[in-house]
């Protein structure tokens, strides 16, 4: 599964990293802090959060992750999308709160970290 | 290989003021920055720049200021980190992953999982901290080029 396929299927809107659609997906992480995200995600994962600052990117940037995903229809700052269109990280918008997302993500498939 | 030899080790210092969540994680962007046109190993660039942030980070959440020196060689990165601050009371109890003292503030701007130490602990080669309280904390790391 692609980010691209992510994007069609669930209706996210692409803020930023038009060109980074064609990104593998391995998987996803959700949290709103950071260390955490830095800690538990994976490379190629999408990750769901609520967080809207640039240091978001700086985090999907040094984790390799395949796109940030905004809950709850959050918009990302300015400077966010300039640092993602820079970065090359893609920044989508979910009007879906945190849950429902993760939710219709993981029954279509896009696994979480745990191998189970 | 002689002009290598020339060109390394190089430094650079750069100011953190504490408070100051504007402009933060500028510092280990330009840590970044530097190494990439060094052309250092990806893995090697990530590894540093997840360190550097953390480093940075915490300067930001917990202290008044704090200067980071970057130390570039040919066969590893050594990043020194000292700030003015409360300093840290039981270092080792920081260390611990999930302890932190963030504010609210602080952990709505997404901080204070009290990762982050440890984070460093797992991403570099060596890792010091020392810190004294009410004077400040020492923070160096030290990440091989070839491992
Ligand atoms: N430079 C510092 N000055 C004073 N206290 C510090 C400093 N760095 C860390 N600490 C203390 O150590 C604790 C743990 O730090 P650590 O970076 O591991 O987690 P955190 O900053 O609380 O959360 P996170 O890094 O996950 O956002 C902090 O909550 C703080 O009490
Ligand atoms: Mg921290």
């Amino acid at each position: 599964m692609k980010v691209e396929d992510l994007v069609k299927f669930f209706g996210l809107e692409v803020k930023a990293g038009d060109g980074q659609l064609h990104q593998e997906v391995t998987g996803g992480y959700v949290g709103d802090l950071l260390s955490d995200v830095i800690a538990h995600s994976l490379r190629g994962n999408v990750w769901v959060t609520i967080q809207t600052h640039p240091n978001i990117v700086a985090v999907a940037s040094m984790k390799e992750l395949a796109a940030i995903i905004l809950a709850g229809g959050r918009e990302p700052d300015p400077e966010t999308l300039k640092k993602a269109e820079e970065e090359g990280i893609p920044v989508l918008i979910s009007l879906l709160p945190a849950f429902e997302l993760v939710g219709r993500l993981y029954q279509a498939g896009v696994a979480g970290i745990v191998s189970c | 290989m002689e002009q290598t030899e020339e060109r390394y080790p190089f430094h650079n210092t750069f100011r953190i003021e504490g408070g100051n969540f504007t402009h933060a994680g500028s510092v280990s962007s330009q840590v970044k920055r530097i190494l990439k046109e060094e052309r250092f190993p990806n893995s090697v660039i990530r590894r540093v720049s997840i360190a550097t942030f953390e480093a940075e980070m915490n300067v930001i959440c917990y202290a008044h200021w704090g200067i980071l020196t970057l130390l570039v060689f040919s066969d590893f990165i050594k990043v020194a980190i000292d700030d003015e601050g409360p300093g840290i009371h039981d270092v080792d109890q920081a260390m611990t992953e999930g302890f932190s003292t963030a504010s609210d503030k602080i952990r709505e701007l997404g901080f204070g999982a009290g990762m982050g130490l440890s984070n460093i602990k797992k991403v570099t080669d060596e890792m010091v901290l020392t810190s004294v309280v009410n004077q400040g904390t020492h923070l160096e790391f030290m990440v091989k080029v070839f491992s």
